[in-house]
């Protein structure tokens, strides 16, 4: 008997979950703006990010399928292939149903740019732009700008070398000072203007601003030599197209601060 | 994990400092598994699935999918660029020459701004004139921060803003199919555009 409350129990605490992570589509933090040096920059090339909100949470695989409930023309068989390539939604078992391997917490991979923005759009929001992300995701449980710390650059490092983080329930690693979790632990993101970073092909004269980042003796001029964690992040997003569908790449949605 | 990210890392370093940026063929292969018979069915690929609304440099509103039915080659550029724009233009230009006049009927070149704040439906045309680009295959675009990055996203073109009055911009140029589907990428200024016309002429032949 007690084994029937039990599973009865879990069950209830699943659902819980499952509805916990529907309800949290609002769920947002307020993030103080502020001038920051990004990392291809230098002193002279401070960025200033005005004040936003941020989902507190990466969106999940639940909320995601509510969003395609709702918008039939993101489901896996109806997508175009101009806006999401053929990884998109790939484990899903059909059109509207999740991989039940996977929890409805863990967050949503394998879709496109194109449908990330869509979503947020769907929400009233718009994706992060690349200065937002990188503002809020320096911070650590204390600190606005936790860079400087090896500790906390090993940190986001060793992750990158866990294998399937992405399969992890939101929430699981640490909340920053701002009230923001997982912007590193468990998957990649996108952002509104991931295609800002270039890496091959620019204009001639402008070759220098990305490009010395990933070039022999021009990355020394990289403001924060520690912070090869985000060399990895510039790195990955200049090499990814709008349409692709990565495995370990979701997103969360951003919004203009009220007054 | 770890290996995927040390191949990615590599991949960039390689093709970042692989000398000479201004000497890469990219062609890509995305031609319709299935032909339509109808002409107004538009394929999964098309860029007429976009939605986006833009206007010309005679200050006309259009969409995009008007321009169905031609051949678009299309650039990104900005007015106030000093340094690779004219280069860009003048690879357009130098691909418009090669194009008999029966063909050109068929072709639009297209020039879309990555700066849309600075690029007034005016100032596209004065620069459409001081670039003797007026006949009518030219036609310059210009729509909304969020259209043109998403189109830019289309294109595979990078670009950010790096003074009020510059950006940094990938180089491409893209042959579209009379269905919108890209059927060719040239990159690079200065580069041969051998294919990049052989693709124009194939297509406004059939």
């Amino acid at each position: 008997m007690a084994l029937v409350f039990r599973i009865i129990y879990s069950f209830l605490l699943l659902i819980s979950t499952t509805v916990i992570g529907v309800s949290q589509s609002d769920n947002m933090v307020y993030i103080k703006g502020g001038a920051y040096v990004p990392l291809y920059g230098n002193d002279s090339s401070r960025v200033v990010v005005n004040d936003f909100l941020l989902d507190i949470y990466p969106v999940t695989r639940a909320e995601y399928l509510n969003f395609v409930k709702n918008n039939p023309e993101w489901t896996k068989s109806a997508v175009k292939r101009i806006f999401a390539d053929g990884n998109y939604l790939i484990s899903w078992k059909d059109d509207y149903t999740l991989n039940q391997k996977i929890s409805g917490s863990a967050p949503i991979t394998n879709v496109s740019w194109f449908a990330a923005k869509n979503y947020c759009k769907a929400q009233g929001k718009r994706l992060p732009t690349i200065d937002e992300w990188e503002f809020a995701a320096m911070a650590d449980e204390t600190r606005i700008d936790a860079r400087p710390d090896s500790l906390y650059n090993q940190y986001i490092l060793s992750w990158y070398e866990t294998p399937k983080a992405f399969n992890k329930e939101i929430g699981s690693t640490f909340k920053n000072i701002w009230g923001v979790y997982d912007l590193h632990g468990l998957v990649w993101e996108w952002t509104q203007d991931f295609n800002s970073v270039l890496l091959s092909g620019e204009s001639r004269k402008d070759v220098d601003a990305d490009r010395n980042l990933f070039c022999g003796s021009g990355s020394i001029g990289a403001t924060d030599l520690m912070n090869y964690a985000a060399f990895m992040r510039y790195a990955f997003r200049g090499s990814i197209k709008a349409n692709y569908s990565v495995k370990n790449l979701g997103f969360r949605c951003a919004n203009k601060a009220q007054k | 994990m770890k290996y995927i990210i040390n191949v990615v890392v590599l991949f960039i370093l390689f093709t970042s400092c692989s000398g000479d940026m201004g000497n890469k063929n990219q062609e890509s292969t995305t031609s319709s598994e299935v032909e339509d018979v109808e002409t107004n069915v538009i394929s999964d690929l098309s860029i007429y699935n976009l939605p986006s609304k833009w206007t010309t440099q005679n200050n006309q509103e259009i969409e995009l999918n008007s321009l169905q039915g031609d051949v678009l080659v299309m650039v990104m550029i900005y007015t106030s660029c000093k340094a690779a724009c004219p280069r860009l233009v003048a690879d357009m230009r130098n691909i418009d020459v090669q194009i008999p006049e029966k063909n050109k009927k068929n072709v639009k070149f297209i020039l879309v701004s990555i700066d849309p704040k600075t690029d007034t439906p005016e100032r596209l045309k004065a620069f459409s004139i001081e670039n003797k680009m007026e006949e009518d295959q030219w036609l310059f675009l210009r729509g909304d921060e969020e259209s043109t990055r998403e189109f830019a996203a289309v294109l595979a073109v990078n670009y950010k803003r790096i003074s009020p009055l510059d950006f940094t911009h990938s180089n491409i140029i893209s042959v579209f199919n009379q269905k919108g589907e890209l059927e060719h990428q040239q990159e690079g200024l200065g580069v041969d555009n051998k294919e990049t016309v052989e693709t124009i002429l194939a297509l406004t032949s059939k």
